[in-house]
């Protein structure tokens, strides 16, 4: 249980996917102009990285992995198919997508109302695609601890884009350089936030 | 087919190679491809070789892609171009693995990243979807070196500042040190490249003035 609780708050702060890797980026900064669009977003982010990590999980086990296809035969136990991991996971998240688009719609229209727009262009948000490829690296135990990791990274997603986008929507009252106005002042403040982040390191509960 | 053929290096199409370097930079005006910018910035080797594997990736893409373009029902073309990326980033994957492990090593996740590159499915969709074989095997090339002279520019920044090297070359003189000149480790951090690039931006734009934002 200690170490659910750990690897949640590294999730969130320490290995935040914005600040420490950089991931999600392009839409980290496309998106967050207003603070309600930023939250859609974020919330569509946790949401599929809440499933696309332990469905990921499970495919690294019992397909990709070195001798993973032991469980069909001892004859498969030198099989190594990990070179197929980018096009499997990719067609996991793109198809994960899709459907969690449908059940969404079919279940919660509000849901789907405010998500709508936000959730095809989460196939090619890095955050998800980086969130399972970490998961390969991470060596989790069980697939909870892989939906755990799945969840923190998806909550730090989300303080990061809600965080930036209230700030750019008080800072249209600031008096900034002209070339630096939009895009330059939100790199740079978003750097500050990422070194402010940095004093989580090494946190331990 | 009445249509004089247009030669291969004419204007329209050097423009096409050209744009993306400044006027139309996929990283600091069209704001795609950030993630893999940041994060493999710390030195030059790296970025170099990035760089690389995106020129490939993003040119045979665009090419597979403009060669495909009559055929692929719209609806999937997403899943299409995915796995159409996904599959030249597994060959690069690969390569760079055989023959440059320890820099495979050090790009880790990023070259896996690649796919997800905003760049590359942006360019296919505002594209190569819509022009032909050479036209999009140059704006692919463009597009990816535009990138690569960002990566380049804050690669060198944080490398000659950071640890006093240049491709793992010191090329600052010991007799500074002995000045009491100090490698800046701030600028090894992670943060730093953000800022880097967002200072960058401040100076594109200061001479380029037609790209300063309105709102």
């Amino acid at each position: 249980m200690e170490d659910l609780v750990n690897l949640f708050v590294k999730s969130i702060f320490i290995e935040n996917m914005v600040f420490a890797y950089f991931l999600g980026m392009c839409s980290y900064l496309a998106v967050s102009k207003t603070v309600k669009t930023a939250d859609g977003l974020g919330k569509a982010v946790i949401f599929v990285l809440t499933i696309s990590v332990p469905i990921n999980y499970l495919i690294d086990q019992y397909l990709l992995a070195p001798g993973a296809l032991t469980w069909i035969g001892p004859q498969f136990q030198d099989v190594n198919l990990s070179f197929l991991t980018f096009i499997m996971f990719i067609a996991v998240i793109a198809s994960m997508v899709q459907l969690v688009e449908m059940i969404v719609e079919k279940l919660s229209p509000t849901l789907y109302g405010s998500l709508g727009i936000f959730l095809p262009l989460i196939a090619v948000n890095c955050a998800i695609l980086g969130g399972s490829l970490f998961m390969q690296q991470k060596d989790f135990v069980n697939t909870f601890e892989s939906a755990v990791y799945g969840f923190g990274s998806g909550i730090g997603w989300y303080l990061a884009i809600v965080a930036i986008a209230a700030i750019r929507e008080k800072i249209t009252y600031s008096n900034i350089p002209d070339p630096l106005k939009g895009l330059g002042i939100t790199f740079i403040i978003t750097g500050l936030m990422a070194l402010g982040f940095m004093s989580f390191m090494g946190i331990k509960i | 087919m009445s249509k004089e053929k247009e030669p291969f290096f004419s204007k329209k199409n050097r423009a096409l190679l050209t744009d993306p370097l400044d006027d139309d930079n996929p990283i600091t005006v069209q704001v795609l491809g950030i993630c893999s910018a940041l994060a493999i910035t710390v030195k030059l080797e790296p970025a170099v070789v990035m760089t690389l594997s995106v020129i490939f990736v993003m040119a045979a893409g665009n090419v597979i892609v403009s060669i495909l373009r009559n055929v692929i029902p719209t609806r999937i073309r997403i899943i299409v171009q995915l796995l159409v990326v996904a599959t030249l980033v597994a060959l690069v994957d690969q390569f760079l693995k055989a023959y440059a492990y320890d820099v495979s090593k050090q790009l880790a996740i990023f070259i896996g990243l690649i796919i997800t590159n905003c760049i590359i499915m942006g360019r296919f969709e505002a594209f190569a979807l819509g022009n032909g074989v050479w036209k999009s095997f140059l704006d692919g090339v463009g597009n990816a070196a535009g990138y690569g002279w960002i990566l380049i520019v804050v690669a060198f920044v944080r490398e000659l500042f950071g640890s006093g090297e240049l491709w793992g070359v010191p090329v600052i003189p010991q007799f500074i040190y002995d000045l009491g000149y100090q490698d800046n480790g701030l600028m090894l951090l992670s943060p730093m490249a953000l800022i880097v690039v967002g200072i960058y931006i401040w100076i594109q734009r200061y001479y380029n003035r037609k790209l300063i934002e309105k709102d």
